[in-house]
């Protein structure tokens, strides 16, 4: 054993090229086991999935190769094109409410006021819940009859809403729920940001004459900005793939006013058991976040720079 | 208790008279051998609700009539339908005994061949009780059970009849009768509409896809049939347009706001609050609205047949059954787990309790069970009329799950003032290829 690893690594030295970092080959076993356990978990079901969208394969048939054709349906597909500008604009709202907000609610918890250990307990709890379960909850309070929400809104004299149970207001209902519970992770990370802040850049600002609104936009935006991308790069991507609350509070409904991509691909894959066709929702879906998190990366390494000054 | 009671006293009788023949020597005819497979051991896999929960209760019962180990778990109606199909597509199912859906995968699991042939079983009197055949089963729950070529796939086990809800305070206070026609129906939920006080004439399911369930129900009294001699789905026909202007004008014109995005929980929760007068939907809400801590409306609410269409009257009908995966090394025992499942005695405490209506006659026309139902006297009598003008309420069909989406999104968008005739032509066109492919396969 001892001479043909002896052997080997003599080999591949030889043939390594100077000044690129070896690793000798009695390292491999201890590889191995991770290796097996990314190729059968990770590597392997892509490329099954990306295969199974080349055949028409519904749950209980023979299978048939059809190449592209799973893919050319999308385009074709209203309710995939639909669902698109779905999962786009619920994103986008899911990311950006809650990123202004918890960056607004990190400032003002930063500051010094009575009670502020048990107000920022409170703050955090909707975080905590089970979201299948607040989604019960909410529904409940979104009902245009009975809900809690149309209630409060008669107080002040508006008249009832209907929430999730109409085309137009669905999508802003669930991004409510959406920001009411993911608003507090987005102040917990910006918060962190600002604490670590220096007092220095401060009380020159102030010496000079700043005001509260100059201070903020001009010192601290800009220090706490990269604590905001990571931020909104999390949001971005739980947004995306949000599921259990639309799926809880309207299944996509009503009619599909709702369904973002990865609703559409519940149902194609499980519930019509065209797992072909949903494979290849699957990979435009994967392909999409792809894109999506290189662009978050791109911009975050810019916010990095900007930080850092030119000529850094 | 005094049920269980008198169910095991039963059952004990039935061991002794078995005995007594064997003492006697009279041998006129074969009984049951319960104990034949005991030792053996079933696994089943269950769909969450009151009939898993009715089987789950009681299966120490079978064990100690079998001496079979029986192995249950009850998985949430989605869940355990998406993982039943995935594992008999394998197939390797981790499952002897499966709960079925008819109404979505009868024509599935007919196609897929997942399912064992009991009929040999039912023929043989060593294996079946002589009080179960196929007579006493109801129409709709052999038309269920059974393939085109007259095997037994399943036993039918419990039977959703769609049935008319209604608020008697509110009928009393509007002085509106209780309708007998659709048309009636209509007019009666106009009279009971006080939108300033906020309460509404009809409700039911508007969501795309549960509303198919309430729509067919109108289909079917408009005339309407879902497939034509050849397997055409025919929903885009006279009746489905009629069907839907009816739809359209009670959710948009007396039900409450925000009906569109109403599942049955939505619909209930308006309904047991009072501010509902009228509600069509499953004959196994009785429970919820007789319960005072869940509903206003404890004793005041009526049960009712669907009225009456132009064309007829029918009362939408679902159900689920109780089969055997082909695959199964144990299918004699599981068939003695699938008799005893649908027994007069397990389908006398699913009806007393509410939890279910058993597809038997047998049971439904039994004197002492009836006398035991919990529910009041009016829900049992709108089943037992219900059973009389039952009619499949969705299509045999393999992408019945499809057809519900396409066409109940259809549906629901008349809703918010589309068409119904383009709306159900549209529909129409984007299911007929999914059908076509589906049975082409």
């Amino acid at each position: 054993m001892s001479t043909l690893t002896e052997a080997t690594s003599a080999t591949a030295s030889a043939e390594a090229a100077p000044g690129r970092e070896w690793r000798p080959p009695s390292y491999w076993p201890f590889v191995i086991p991770a290796l097996v356990v990314v190729l059968a978990i990770i590597v392997f079901p892509w490329l099954f999935t990306i295969w199974m969208s080349f055949n028409e394969w519904k749950v209980g048939s023979p299978t048939t190769f059809v190449g592209l054709a799973n893919y050319v349906r999308l385009p074709n597909d209203p309710r995939f094109v639909e669902a698109v500008g779905h999962t786009v604009v619920y994103t986008a709202l899911s990311v950006l409410l809650p990123v202004i907000l918890g960056t607004f609610a990190a400032v003002v918890f930063h500051a010094r006021f009575p009670f502020r250990g048990i107000l920022r307990a409170i703050f955090i709890m909707p975080m905590m819940a089970t979201p299948v379960a607040i989604a019960l909850v909410w529904t409940m309070m979104f009902h245009p009859q009975l809900g809690v929400l149309n209630y409060l809104l008669s107080l002040v004299g508006i008249g009832p809403q209907l929430w999730v149970f109409h085309p137009a207001t669905v999508i802003p209902s669930l991004v409510l729920v959406e920001t009411w519970q993911w608003t507090p992770l987005v102040m917990l990370i910006v918060l962190g940001g600002i604490a670590a802040l220096p007092t220095e850049p401060y009380e020159s600002a102030q010496i000079d004459g700043a005001g509260i609104w100059q201070m903020f936009r001009y010192i601290t935006l800009p220090l706490i900005l990269p604590f905001v991308f990571i931020a909104a790069m999390i949001r971005t991507i739980d947004a995306v793939k949000s599921f259990d609350i639309i799926f809880a509070i309207t299944q996509g409904g009503p009619g599909s006013a709702s369904e973002t991509i990865n609703v559409y691909l519940y149902s194609v894959a499980f519930v019509y058991y065209d797992l072909g066709y949903g494979s290849a929702i699957a990979v435009i879906f994967f392909a999409l976040i792809i894109v999506l998190a290189a662009v978050l990366l791109y911009l975050r390494q810019r916010t990095l720079w900007t930080e850092i000054g030119p000529g850094a | 208790m005094k049920d269980h009671r008198i169910s095991r006293r039963a059952v004990l009788a039935g061991s002794a008279a078995a005995g007594a023949y064997v003492l006697t020597g009279i041998p006129a005819r074969a009984e049951v051998n319960w104990k034949k497979y005991a030792g053996t051991r079933l696994e089943v896999i269950l769909a969450k609700g009151p009939r898993g929960d009715n089987l789950q209760k009681y299966i120490k019962e079978f064990t100690a009539l079998t001496g079979i180990e029986v192995e249950s778990e009850q998985i949430p109606e989605q869940q355990q339908r998406q993982k039943a199909v995935i594992e008999l597509a394998s197939g390797k199912p981790s499952f002897d005994v499966i709960h079925l859906s008819y109404h979505v995968q009868k024509r599935q699991f007919e196609k897929g061949g997942w399912l064992a042939d009991m009929t040999p079983y039912m023929k043989d009197p060593t294996m079946t009780a002589p009080d179960l055949v196929e007579s006493d089963f109801s129409a709709a729950g052999l038309q269920y059970a059974k393939n085109d070529k007259g095997q037994m796939l399943s036993l039918p086990w419990s039977v959703d009849y769609f049935i008319l809800y209604y608020n008697k305070e509110l009928f009393a206070k509007k002085g509106v009768a209780v309708p007998k026609t659709l048309d009636e129906m209509a007019a009666a939920a106009e009279k009971l509409t006080d939108a300033k006080d906020g309460t509404f004439g009809f409700v039911g399911r508007g969501l795309r896809n549960a509303n198919m369930t309430l729509w067919t129900n109108f289909f079917l009294n408009y005339g309407g049939e879902f497939l034509d001699g050849k397997g055409n789905i025919l929903t885009d026909g006279p009746e489905a347009i009629e069907a839907t202007k009816l739809y359209q004008r009670l959710l948009t014109k007396v039900a409450p706001p925000g009906v569109a995005g109403f599942n049955w929980m939505e619909s209930m929760a308006s309904f047991t609050q009072g501010r509902s007068a009228m509600w069509i939907d499953g004959v196994g809400w009785a429970p919820p609205l007789e319960d005072p801590n869940a509903s206003r409306i404890v004793g005041k609410v009526g049960y009712t047949v669907v009225p009456a269409g132009p064309k007829g009257q029918y009362s939408a009908t679902y159900g689920d059954g109780i089969g055997i995966a082909a695959a199964s090394k144990n299918k004699e025992a599981a068939y003695l787990l699938c008799q005893w499942a649908v027994s007069k005695a397990q389908g006398a405490r699913l009806l007393q309790a509410g939890g279910g209506v058993p597809f038997r006659n047998s049971i439904l026309n039994d004197e002492e069970i009836r006398k035991g139902v919990k529910m009041p006297a009016e829900w049992l009598q709108s089943v037992i009329d219900s059973a009389k003008i039952s009619k499949l309420g969705l299509p045999v069909i393999i992408p019945v799950a499809e057809f519900r989406d396409l066409v109940g999104a259809g549906v629901t968008a008349t809703l918010s003032g589309a068409d119904p005739a383009t709306e159900l032509k549209k529909a129409h066109e984007q299911f007929r290829p999914i059908l076509e492919r589906s049975e082409k396969a």
